[in-house]
């Protein structure tokens, strides 16, 4: 391109066959992360999927979302690119590793799939979910919302290009309505 | 029984370091690793309680051909105890967690920690799947934690340590500076424009 600008955007580029995670997965491979971590969500399970059949990542399981950023900070040491996985009732389990990535300028693209959102059936997933973009950003995490399916690979794009050019935590929150909410029989 | 020194330990498992990459948790361990000699591939935390054997499990994984030590106190493992059971799953072969277990949280007064009233940090890690977990009551057997440390296994290692407080020997602590620092000596200048 001869006026230098990379063309960065997304948002043409999922067939209707496609499921965000396929082009969410393949963006990471392009740059160049090689370690996920996560807690699972049904919403990221697709993803999960697709990083557990990957020779190219190496996953971590977690057992609480806070040890991902911690995880993160220790790759990012030694060179390695982190992706973390999680759904937003985990956000809170953070707030106090993410200080850490504020103050050491650690770059972390997280994916945050959103319960207590759009159609939530169980209130006590509400005040947490209501909570996530707030806490984020009140510790320092650049937050990018995406509300339709086709809006998640580019909102993971500028997401993931962000986090590693400018070395800061960023978060995608992918919507209830991209995921559908969970139907508890009603 | 002679009463084991923190600093006397991290002093003797630091000596003649070469490569090894060093976590140290927040508080007295951060001192005791400086007080040994400040040292560009330290990363001692100031913060992130509960976190340092996560970033020396990230560490361990991103670094599979460097040994990593995990220096931490019983205060900060116990806010952080699932990740015992996360490190024996990932399970790395490069990673020692050595805990200096003094039985009190040491800067806020010497209020008791969990270790003081019965819990087994050894069996903990056993039980989270550590193969290699003991106690060390003795100077005879840090000599056999150091070769655990600087050869190939995931080792759990608990030191019983006198309570007493040490002088202050701080590390830097602009986080910037000791990430920046710590990745140009592990991986080359490089790694500042590579991204």
């Amino acid at each position: 391109m001869s006026d230098g600008l990379v063309f960065i955007s997304r948002k043409d580029a999922m067939s209707a066959q496609q499921h965000w995670s396929d082009i969410v997965f393949q963006l990471a491979l392009e740059q160049g992360i090689t370690n996920v971590s996560f807690v699972p969500d049904a919403g990221l399970s697709p993803l999960i999927k697709l990083c557990e059949e990957s020779s190219q990542i190496n996953v971590v399981r977690l057992t609480s979302e806070d040890e991902g950023v911690s995880l993160a900070l220790g790759s990012w040491l030694g060179g390695v690119k982190s992706l973390l996985l999680m759904q937003s009732s985990g956000v809170g389990n953070c707030i106090n590793m993410l200080s850490m990535l504020n103050t050491c300028q650690i770059p972390l693209p997280m994916i945050v799939t959103m319960r207590g959102d759009w159609g939530e059936f169980n209130p006590w997933q509400v005040p947490m979910g209501q909570g996530t973009e707030g806490v984020l950003r009140e510790m320092g995490v650049t937050v990018f919302k995406a509300q339709k399916s086709e809006e998640v690979p580019e909102c993971a794009e500028g997401a993931i290009r962000l986090a590693f050019n400018t070395f800061r935590a960023t978060a995608v929150l992918v919507g209830q309505r991209v995921l559908g909410a969970k139907p508890f029989g009603k | 029984m002679a009463v084991i020194k923190r600093r006397e330990v991290v002093r003797q498992l630091l000596k003649d370091r070469e490569d090894l990459l060093v976590v140290a948790g927040l508080g007295a361990p951060a001192w005791d690793v400086t007080a040994a000699g400040d040292h560009v591939l330290n990363f001692p935390l100031w913060g992130g309680m509960g976190g340092a054997i996560m970033v020396g499990l990230g560490l361990a994984l991103a670094q599979p051909d460097k040994k990593v030590l995990v220096i931490t106190g019983d205060g900060e493992l116990l806010m952080g105890l699932n990740s015992l059971a996360t490190v024996a799953v990932a399970n790395p072969d490069n990673l020692s967690i050595v805990v200096l277990d003094n039985e009190v949280y040491g800067e806020t007064g010497k209020q008791m920690t969990h270790t003081a009233l019965g819990v087994d940090l050894v069996a903990t890690a056993k039980g989270c799947g550590f193969s290699n977990s003991f106690i060390i009551l003795d100077f005879v057997a840090l000599e056999t934690l150091r070769e655990a440390v600087l050869n190939p296994g995931l080792v759990f290692a608990q030191i019983k340590v006198d309570p007493s407080s040490d002088d202050l020997v701080l590390p830097p602590r602009d986080g910037a500076l000791l990430k920046n620092r710590f990745r140009e000596a592990l991986l080359g200048p490089k790694c500042h424009l590579l991204n």
